[in-house]
């Protein structure tokens, strides 16, 4: 078989750029440390989510934020058409300078879990515990998008993450916030 | 060797004298039968490009917000239901299905060894078609009990009506059978020259149906043993991982589905127009082949951000992925080299003067043409997708329908559109009319998705989703870049408006084509030059269609057996999840 030199050297040429993609790829699982969602949230059944019937389920727990440590926290939040508990009825707050680890569950469809314009992007589906990890160093407001159609309303599904500074961040959600997020919940479920 | 001049290009090959009337030898006189298949499946493929192309126009003003006029925002997502089903896969599926017709035909010289089969296999894409089109339009009425509202992706556990489900299978199967009749004729052709290479069109769309066999393994498999029995309430609950994974499976290699077939236009037809001949027949085989391999075991690239599945799997597709870079990366090269060669023998000079002689007033060159460029941008865009850990900013926002309007929606649909203002009078016995309008039609089409897409991925990078009616929220604004949003939504609106006048152009030219009177020598045919380095020069083993087919499924197996085994492992045949139809409108809590 013959083969042109140019279409040779472009052979070499296409074979380094797709080797040093994978090796970007490589780099960025290694050095930076990006991980992708995976399975290690586990699995969940989306009647225990739709009923709300959380300690019925070890790998998930009432939606809510959950300080876990001196600057990090848990964020465990319900996507269910067409509202995020919380998010969409009260924003979630977190200080900047927190590493957050959201769990995030479907009470229904397969839905998206966007904070717009970054790359904290998971889909969510029904029977699945959606993990992943994000540090917030900035302060800023960010909106949640569900990105992956949920039904007819699913253009009005949507809340916000805010990044306060340490000095007014007060809030360390305990059993104390509960009857807050339930608001929050009733106030998704009536849109 | 060819030497022509450009407007003897847009006429003929350039090597032969016009035919005179009474001894016109088009294709149509050769091959009635197959002839007139073409046709109805360009009718059928052309109606539904009309008015998934208007739908796609309601969509660009609606969730630009420049006109809601049309429909609601609920109603949105049937429009949008209707424009990729219609557009990705029966626009696809008939005219590949048309154009694949006459390139065996013409390649072997044979028509169906046995025409039922043929005629069948029209039949259910056509059944198939007309009972998803009714499902999707049942969404529209209220007091009707059909929607089928889940979008050409149809993710359970939103459920449509069976007949969608129903429609949808018929149109896989349908596909199926009518490549068995390509088959069964390279079968009697190949008993009759056991010695030959395959002819070039030929090996082109054998080795994409081989694809297509495999790919549709997944929908197939996804479509009738889940989701029918679950619309018809005989299974309870489908597990959503496994089918966005069976889907997927198939969701990737269906884009080659489309791709190759204007490939075949790139590679076969295109340097002919130019007024030259393709660079190299072997590399072409190789190419192909290497599509026959890597199409498939790619899938979870589309789940790259979903739950449940081990990063592993992942990585394994993205390898796959980035190697699938290298058969376009040939392409790109076989296809200039062979446009340079086309312009130096029009008597082009300079390193860039060739591209001057290059026919650019003849649409069927210009559309495939500027359709390759974009497709060159398109595969670009493609890259970052395919890379596993840049996709989290890009995943599901409106960059990925800006990516595929570049290569579906221009590198297939122009090419297609191209196709036609070249293979229409050839299976109809008539000139191509018009001619002023489509010789302008790529250039508006070109134009259009430029200001579109370009805003498109611009809009992703800021979080703006795909699949919405209204992407603008009460709680929050987006973050600020370059030219604002309202910039890019202006583009957006702009764009698909300027994209639906290319389509009424392209579709008027063919209106007025079909409507035309028959009679005087075509200006176009079917004979094609030979390339500058022959299948002689090719190994026999790419010829070896069954070889590549086997490793294509051990491929297949290798990315998806232990995947798929894992998930029923971890209980995906026994999922709890509730069906959510959404053909009961009362139920919607809004």
């Amino acid at each position: 078989m013959e083969i042109h030199r140019y279409e040779k050297a472009w052979f070499v040429a296409g074979m380094v750029l797709i080797v040093g993609f994978i090796a970007t790829v490589v780099y960025g699982a290694v050095g930076p440390g990006i991980a992708m969602v995976d399975d290690s949230g586990g699995q969940v059944g989306a009647n225990p989510i739709a009923n709300e019937n959380y300690d019925a389920v070890d790998n998930f727990r009432e939606p809510g934020v959950y300080r876990t440590g001196e600057n990090s926290f848990d964020i465990y939040v319900v996507a269910q058409r067409f509202a995020f508990v919380p998010g969409t009825g009260e924003p979630i707050r977190i200080p900047a300078g927190s590493e957050v680890t959201f769990y995030v569950a479907s009470a229904d469809v397969t839905h998206g879990f966007n904070l717009a314009g970054t790359n904290v992007n998971v889909m969510v589906v029904p029977g699945q515990v959606s993990e992943m990890t994000a540090r917030f160093d900035e302060t800023g407001t960010y909106g949640i998008i569900c990105h992956e159609y949920c039904g007819a309303g699913h253009h009005d599904m949507a809340g916000t993450f805010e990044v306060v500074p340490q000095s007014q961040y007060d809030h360390d959600a305990t059993s104390d916030d509960r009857e807050l997020l339930r608001a929050a919940l009733t106030a998704g479920g009536e849109r | 060797m060819a030497t022509v001049t450009p407007d003897e290009t847009d006429t003929e090959t350039g090597t032969e004298e016009p035919l005179l009337d009474e001894e016109r030898n088009a294709f149509v006189d050769k091959f009635p039968n197959e002839a007139r298949l073409t046709r109805l499946t360009f009718l059928v493929a052309f109606g539904a490009l009309g008015i998934g192309g208007f739908f796609g126009l309601i969509q660009a003003l609606h969730r630009t917000g420049a006109f809601r006029g049309f429909v609601s925002s609920s109603d949105y997502y049937t429009v949008l239901t209707g424009h990729g089903v219609l557009l990705a896969l029966v626009f696809t599926t008939f005219f590949i299905s048309g154009f694949f017709n006459w390139a065996i035909t013409r390649s072997l010289g044979r028509g169906s060894v046995d025409r039922r089969v043929a005629w069948s296999g029209f039949t259910m894409l056509l059944v198939g078609t007309v009972l998803a089109a009714v499902a999707i339009i049942g969404g529209f009425f209220p007091n009707v009990p059909l929607s089928a509202d889940v979008l050409f992706t149809f993710y359970p556990p939103l459920q449509a009506h069976p007949a969608f489900y129903v429609g949808a299978a018929l149109i896989v199967v349908g596909s199926w059978v009518v490549g068995l009749d390509w088959f069964r004729r390279f079968w009697a052709w190949r008993s009759d020259n056991p010695d030959e290479r395959i002819p070039l069109q030929a090996f082109m769309v054998l080795t994409t149906m081989i694809m297509w066999y495999v790919a549709t393994i997944g929908v197939a498999v996804e479509v009738v043993v889940f989701l029918i029995p679950w619309s018809l309430g005989l299974i309870q609950t489908v597990d959503p991982i496994l089918a966005r994974t069976l889907f997927w499976f198939f969701g990737h290699p269906v884009v080659y589905f489309w791709l190759l077939p204007a490939y075949l236009g790139w590679y076969t037809i295109m340097p002919k127009l130019a007024g030259g001949r393709l660079f190299s027949d072997p590399l072409a085989r190789v190419v192909f082949v290497l599509f026959v391999l890597l199409s498939t075991p790619v899938g979870f690239h589309h789940q790259y951000v979903d739950p449940g599945i081990p990063e592993g799997f992942k990585f394994v597709a993205m390898t796959n992925t980035m190697f699938l870079l290298l058969p376009s990366l040939l392409t790109a090269f076989t296809v200039v080299a062979s446009l340079e060669h086309a312009g130096r023998q029009q008597g082009g000079t300079g390193r860039f003067g060739w591209l001057k002689t290059l026919p650019w007033g003849n649409p069927a060159f210009s559309g495939m043409a500027l359709a390759a460029l974009m497709f060159a941008a398109g595969g670009f865009s493609g890259m970052i997708n395919a890379g596993m850990n840049i996709n989290y900013l890009v995943h599901n926002t409106i960059w990925i329908p800006g990516h595929f309007h570049l290569t579906v929606g221009t590198a297939f649909a122009l090419t297609a559109m191209a196709l036609a203002y070249w293979l229409v009078p050839q299976i109809t016995g008539k000139r191509l009319q018009l001619r002023g309008v489509a010789a302008l039609q790529p250039y508006m089409w070109f134009l259009g998705m430029t200001l579109m897409s370009n805003a498109m991925h611009r809009a992703g990078l800021i979080g703006v989703p795909r699949r919405t009616a209204e992407p603008q929220y009460e709680a929050f604004s987006y973050a600020q870049s370059v030219g604002g949003y309202g910039e890019m939504r202006i583009q957006i609106a702009i764009g698909g408006t300027l994209l639906f006048v290319a389509l009424v152009m392209f579709l008027a030219v063919m209106f007025a084509t079909i409507l035309a009177g028959k009679g005087g020598q075509l200006e176009v045919n079917s004979e094609f030059p030979e390339p500058l380095s022959g299948a002689e020069d090719a190994p026999k083993v790419l010829d070896d269609l069954r070889l590549w087919a086997v490793f294509a499924l051990l491929l297949v197996a290798l990315a998806y057996g232990f995947p798929i085994y894992s998930m029923i492992q971890s209980g995906a045949l026994d999922p709890s999840i509730p069906a959510v139809p959404v053909s009961i409108a009362g139920w919607l809590p809004i």
